[in-house]
C-alpha cells in the first residue's frame, strides 16, 4: 500500500459520520459510504454520542477487500506528532496535535475495532490508564477486572454474574484515572460472549487475576508480583521507550491503589459471592 | 572475588514496590522481580562502588548471610542482570553509561525471579 500523509485531501464526501464515544472519550468517524456508516451505528451502537468537540476526527477511506490477513504484523510507529499504523488489512495515522486522521480500510468492522483500540491506549498511557485483558464488571457501584490470557476464564466469569451484575466487556477493559481515583469503563471489545459491553463506569475496587481450580477462593498477591503480572496483560502496540516508562509507572501506581487478588474458581455462580 | 563494577542501565523503568524491585527492559519489556537482597544490590549499583564493597557493606550489614556465599551469589546475579542488558557490568568503575553491558551468560538465579 502506498505510504500517505495525513495532510492529503479526500477527494470523497464524507457525509456520514458518527461519534463512538469509549471511556468517555469521542472519536468521531467520518465516512461517504452509508453502508459503512451504518456498520458502525450497528458495532457501536451503545457508544455512540453526540460529543460537539470529539477528543479525535478520523476520516475513513474504503476500498474494496483485499487479500491481505489481518495475521500480517501490526507495525505501529511514531514520527515527532504523528502516529502511524498499518497492517495487512488496514492503514491509518492521526496527528496528536491537530488530532485529526485517516484510516484506508476495506469495509469491515475488525479493522476500525483495531484502530480504536490502539488509539485509545495511546490515548490513555498519556493519562496514567491503560488498556488490559480482562473482563470487568459493576457490582454494588464498585467494578471489579477479571484478568488473565485466553482460556483463563474472563468469559466464563462475565457469563457466571448473577443478574445485579453490570458485565461492563468480557475481553478488553478500559482503565481510566479521574482525578486520582481509577475507573473502569464499559468497551464495545467482545471476546466469545460476543456481547457488547454496557457504556458506564464505576470506581475500581479490586482486581483479580483468574485461574481455574476446584474451589473458590482468593488469595492475595504481592504488589511487584501484582504488577508484573498486570504489566503482562496490558496492552501496549508503541515500543517507544518514553511511553513504555510511563505504561511501567502507571501499572506500579494501579497496584498501589487497587488491591489486586487470584481468583481461583470453578464454573459456578457462587463464585460472585467470593468477588462482593 | 575480582573488583567488579556494576551500573544501571538507562534502558529500564524500575520501581520499588514493598521491599522488592521490579524492572522492565524498555528495549524489550522483559520484566524482572529482585528479592530484598538482590534490591540492596541493585540501588547500590553506582559504577563506583566495587561489588565485593556493595556486599560487604550494604548486603552482609542488613542480611544474615554468610560472606563468602554472599559474594558467589552477587556475582552470578549481576552476572545474570547483564546478560540481559540491565546492568552494565566491568572491571573498572564506570563512567559512561552508554556503553554496552558486556554479556555474560549465566544458569538462572534465585535472587532474581
Amino acid at each position: 500500500m502506498p505510504e500517505q500523509t495525513i495532510l492529503r485531501t479526500c477527494a470523497e464526501n464524507l457525509d456520514y459520520g458518527v461519534s463512538v464515544e469509549i471511556g468517555a472519550t469521542p472519536i468521531r468517524l467520518r465516512t461517504s459510504s452509508p453502508a459503512f456508516f451504518r456498520l458502525l451505528e450497528d458495532r457501536y451502537g451503545g457508544f455512540l454520542g453526540q460529543a460537539p468537540k470529539p477528543s479525535y476526527e478520523l476520516d475513513v477511506e474504503l476500498h474494496s477487500p483485499t487479500p491481505n490477513s489481518p495475521r500480517a504484523d501490526l507495525e505501529v510507529s511514531r514520527n515527532q506528532n504523528v502516529w502511524r499504523i498499518s497492517r495487512g488489512d488496514f492503514w491509518a495515522e492521526w496527528d496528536t496535535q491537530s488530532r485529526r486522521g485517516h484510516v484506508r480500510q476495506s469495509p469491515n468492522p475488525y479493522s476500525i475495532d483495531t484502530v480504536l483500540r490502539i488509539l485509545h491506549s495511546l490515548v490513555l498511557t498519556e493519562e496514567g490508564g491503560f488498556l488490559v485483558h480482562a473482563a470487568s464488571a459493576i457490582r454494588n457501584g464498585r467494578a471489579f477486572l477479571f484478568s488473565g490470557v485466553s482460556g483463563a476464564g474472563k468469559t466464563t466469569i462475565s457469563r457466571l454474574a448473577p443478574p445485579d451484575v453490570t458485565v461492563l466487556t468480557d475481553e478488553i477493559s478500559y482503565v481510566r484515572k479521574c482525578n486520582g481515583v481509577y475507573r473502569a469503563f464499559g468497551t464495545p471489545f467482545a471476546g466469545e460472549l460476543a456481547r457488547v459491553g454496557e457504556n458506564v463506569a464505576a470506581p475500581i475496587a479490586g482486581l483479580f487475576f483468574l485461574d481455574k481450580g476446584p474451589e473458590n477462593r482468593r488469595e492475595p498477591i504481592g504488589d511487584s508480583a501484582a504488577a508484573a503480572a498486570l504489566l503482562r496483560n496490558i496492552l501496549f502496540f508503541a515500543e517507544d521507550p518514553a511511553l513504555v516508562q510511563t505504561v511501567f509507572q502507571s501499572a506500579c501506581d494501579f497496584v498501589r491503589c487497587v488491591p489486586v487478588s487470584r481468583l481461583v474458581f470453578r464454573p459456578d455462580p457462587a463464585v460472585w459471592e467470593t468477588i462482593v | 572475588m575480582t573488583n567488579r563494577y556494576i551500573a544501571r542501565s538507562p534502558e529500564i523503568a524500575a520501581r520499588l514496590l514493598a521491599d522488592e524491585m521490579i524492572i522492565m527492559s524498555v528495549r524489550d519489556s522483559t520484566l524482572f522481580t529482585l528479592n530484598p537482597v538482590a534490591t540492596v544490590i541493585w540501588q547500590a549499583a553506582d559504577g563506583s562502588t566495587p561489588l565485593r564493597e556493595i556486599v560487604e557493606r550494604k548486603v552482609c550489614a542488613q542480611f544474615d548471610i554468610d560472606p563468602g556465599a554472599a559474594c558467589d551469589d552477587a556475582e552470578a546475579f549481576v552476572a545474570e542482570l547483564a546478560s540481559h542488558g540491565i546492568l552494565f557490568l566491568s572491571d573498572q568503575p564506570i563512567r559512561d553509561l552508554a556503553t554496552p553491558a558486556k554479556a555474560v551468560p549465566v544458569e538462572e538465579h534465585s535472587w532474581a525471579r
